[in-house]
């Protein structure tokens, strides 16, 4: 016969919270929090009370104010009485433009250069470890000032385009003006254009969009998924007869009829740069500030991509080749069709990080004067104002999102092409 | 200077408690040396020798704040500045005060919390172009591209007259003087605007000066003067009166040649109230009753110390003008030591 009695219920004494190791590290984790937030507490209020002190009392209403300055790259209309959230904005922009532009060039460079740099042929693999080492073991602050320092004293200027005997002349047919300014390239024009749709009407993130871009846009995806659906056809007859019907040319054809139909129909033609008054005029004026940064920020981030690449591959286990070979498929085929898919599963994480610290170090813009976010809203707006702490806040918070953003696209491409896993 | 700018906006957003409250005079005694923010190097304002020594028309008025509080025109510690992070630095605490050609407006004076103790150079935003691109008005610009220094008075300047005169026109923005000059030269701007003075000590320093010149329009009115953190009166006092004593000095004929002989006193009473034969006025102000002397002796009085750094024996050859003293049809004017 057992007897069960409950055991004696004990009472909870305070010094249990220290002396019993079931509370203990509860008990100090929350004085650790607790410490924590008073210390945030007492950065926060002193940074109150001296603003206080100074008699500046953090506002964002400086924001609305006319910014008085202008700005030479911009993407949006602006001119100098818009506000400075208008000039942040533009800022932002060309913030954004150069870290598209130099993510797409820095992984197209980086993954051929991780690529060569594993090539069989002696010269090609060395030329690619020595651009590798000097391009990431010197700081890109330097290889930004380098560049524009080479575009600025060879380049010719513009003046010296001029006369009927000129020192320099321009590229391609007269089309295209290398300058110590900048590069002057044809622009796209359309005499029967659609016209531009005005988003987020008189706001200061008004934005216009060409209907000529979106309509060229729409015919060439339409296009792609026409070319798609005649691959899967023909893959389909292929898997039934075992004879694949020749489809090239209709892929071709349905992907660049429509296209070229929609330009003659919106009348395309192109604008060429001439040298009018100081500068050349019409084209498209690629500035050196946008061309310095982007060309150091993609060849020093395509250092490091490489490097992630050739790890990749070199991480695919050599039996994965040789049987590819066994079953007959050439060496590029290998690559593309064995090696490379699993390979991209180990690439893209820490490719995420690369496109981070590119989209931050184009915040080294303003040693060439490029008006990127830094540049505006904590360069000339924070100086004009004298808004120390709000615009530097303004700031993080917007690399923040873009950072978090750029994470989130490639967490979800990275999680699609990890299902091919099996 | 990155680092510099966001170290600045730190130390306002927290830590240096009590750094922006009043004192700075005894700040300045406990610590035996001048935090003076100068430029980053204009020829002629302020710039290093060869042998590293600052020297300047700014540098001396430093140098004789240092030399009124601290009795030595050597304790200053030299802090340069770019356009961007003066505010910042001053703000901060980072420096005691700003003489560093800055322009007194009023949002900087009103705004952004400082006080401007005076002018010590009466100035006007200017144009320099190289003498082939033809140009003799700054009104023919239309289109040209400009190099500007960012985070200036002389940025918005630039905006006003381009619009007002309804042209237009490319800045570059760029950060120092050293590389507009670079810019400049190279052709990668047509033109290269600042204050007038900044145009002439810059021009001073280039291979073959006399290929460029300075447009004849003077687009906007740039006081320049010292200034100090809003809120401190008694130092914003001395560094006011010291710049003050430099002026009066001129008036009154005080020179550093003189000054020995007339600090054993004069018959003219205002010239002993400064040299502190007489009355206690550096006893007011919380310094020594030799302050007005030792500032004098630092660099010589106004006249002596405009001649001496960008005067028109100097290669930057800067006419008196406006910053003649009043008796000769100036606007230097100084309030009597009384």
């Amino acid at each position: 016969m057992t007897i069960v009695t409950d055991p004696p219920k004990a009472s909870f004494r305070v010094s249990q919270l220290i002396y019993d190791t079931r509370y203990r590290s509860i008990t100090f984790q929350i004085a650790a929090l607790i410490g924590f937030l008073i210390l945030i507490g007492w950065l926060i209020s002193n940074t109150a009370q001296n603003l206080a002190d100074l008699g500046k009392e953090p506002s964002f209403g400086f924001l609305a104010e006319p910014a008085g300055y202008d700005i030479n790259q911009r993407l949006v209309d602006y001119d100098n009485q818009n506000s400075h959230l208008r000039a942040a904005f533009v800022g932002l922009l060309n913030t954004l433009l150069v870290a598209v532009m130099g993510c797409a060039a820095a992984t197209v460079l980086g993954v051929t250069i991780g690529v060569l740099r594993l090539s069989k042929n002696w010269l090609i693999s060395r030329i690619m470890t020595v651009y590798v080492e000097m391009f990431r073991n010197v700081p890109v602050l330097l290889w930004i000032v380098l560049i524009m320092a080479i575009i600025i004293e060879t380049l010719p200027q513009p003046r010296d385009f001029r006369g009927a005997d000129p020192q320099a002349s321009m590229a391609l047919f007269d089309s295209v003006a290398f300058t110590n300014r900048g590069f002057y390239i044809p622009e796209a024009l359309f005499s029967r254009s659609l016209g531009d749709i005005h988003l987020f009407g008189a706001s200061a993130m008004r934005f216009d969009v060409s209907l000529d871009l979106l309509a060229l846009v729409a015919v060439l995806l339409a296009g792609l998924w026409a070319s798609a659906r005649i691959k899967r056809n023909a893959d389909a007859v292929q898997e039934a007869t075992g004879v694949r019907p020749t489809v090239w040319h209709f892929r071709l054809g349905v992907v660049f009829v429509p296209l070229l139909a929609v330009l003659v129909l919106l009348g395309f033609h192109l604008g060429y740069p001439a040298l009018k008054g100081f500068n050349f005029q019409g084209g498209t004026h690629m500035r050196n500030s946008l061309i310095a940064l982007w060309l150091a920020l993609s060849l020093y981030t395509a250092a490091f991509i490489s490097e992630i690449v050739r790890a990749g591959i070199l991480a695919i286990s050599k039996g994965q080749t040789e049987a590819a070979a066994a079953l007959g498929l050439r060496p590029k085929r290998i690559m593309n069709l064995v090696i490379l898919p699993q390979a991209l599963r180990i690439i893209i994480p820490p490719l995420i990080s690369q496109y981070l610290n590119l989209t931050k170090n184009s915040s080294l813009a303003i040693a060439v004067g490029y008006m990127d976010i830094t540049g505006t809203l904590m360069g000339i707006t924070m100086n004009q104002t004298g808004r120390e702490l709000e615009t530097v806040m303004l700031g993080m918070l917007i690399y923040l999102l873009i950072s978090l953003s750029i994470s989130l696209v490639m967490n979800w491409y990275n999680n699609r092409v990890k299902l091919v896993e099996r | 200077m990155k680092k510099s700018v966001f170290l600045g906006a730190l130390t306002v957003a927290g830590l240096a408690a009590g750094a922006a409250a009043a004192g700075t005079l005894d700040d300045v005694k406990a610590r035996g040396k001048l935090n003076c923010g100068v430029t980053t190097g204009l020829v002629g304002f302020a710039a290093p020798d060869a042998n590293g020594n600052w020297e300047g028309f700014d540098v001396g008025v430093c140098r004789a704040v240092a030399a009124a509080v601290l009795g030595d025109p050597q304790a200053v510690e030299f802090v340069p500045t770019t356009g961007k992070t003066r505010f910042t630095a001053l703000a901060s605490g980072e420096v005691d005060m700003l003489a560093r050609n800055t322009t007194w407006t009023f949002s900087r004076d009103v705004d952004l919390k400082f006080d401007f103790v005076g002018v010590n150079y009466y100035d006007g935003q200017g144009f320099m172009v190289p003498k082939a691109l033809g140009v003799s008005s700054a009104k023919e610009l239309d289109g040209a591209t400009v190099c500007i220094q960012t985070g200036t008075t002389t940025e918005l300047n630039l905006a006003d007259f381009f619009r007002k005169n309804n042209i237009s026109y490319e800045p570059v923005p760029i950060e120092t003087n050293a590389e507009g000059q670079q810019q400049y030269l190279a052709g990668a701007c047509d033109t290269y605007t600042t204050d007038a003075s900044g145009l002439a000590a810059t021009r001073a320093s280039f291979e073959n000066p006399s290929d460029h010149v300075v447009l004849p329009e003077i687009i906007s009115k740039e006081p320049l003067g010292p200034l100090v953190r809003h809120g401190d009166n008694e130092w914003g006092d001395v560094v006011r009166w010291t710049l003050n004593a430099l002026i009066a000095a001129e008036e009154l004929g005080i020179t550093s040649a003189n000054i020995a002989e007339l600090s054993e006193g004069t018959n003219n009473p205002e010239v002993n109230r400064i040299l502190g034969t007489e009355g206690n006025l550096g006893e007011m102000l919380g310094v020594s009753a030799d302050w007005a002397k030792n500032a004098i002796m630092a660099g010589g009085n106004y006249g002596e110390l405009f001649e001496k750094t960008i005067g028109e024996n100097t290669s930057i050859g800067l006419a008196r003008g406006l910053n003649a003293q009043w008796t000769d049809g100036g606007l230097l004017y100084s309030p009597p030591f009384r």
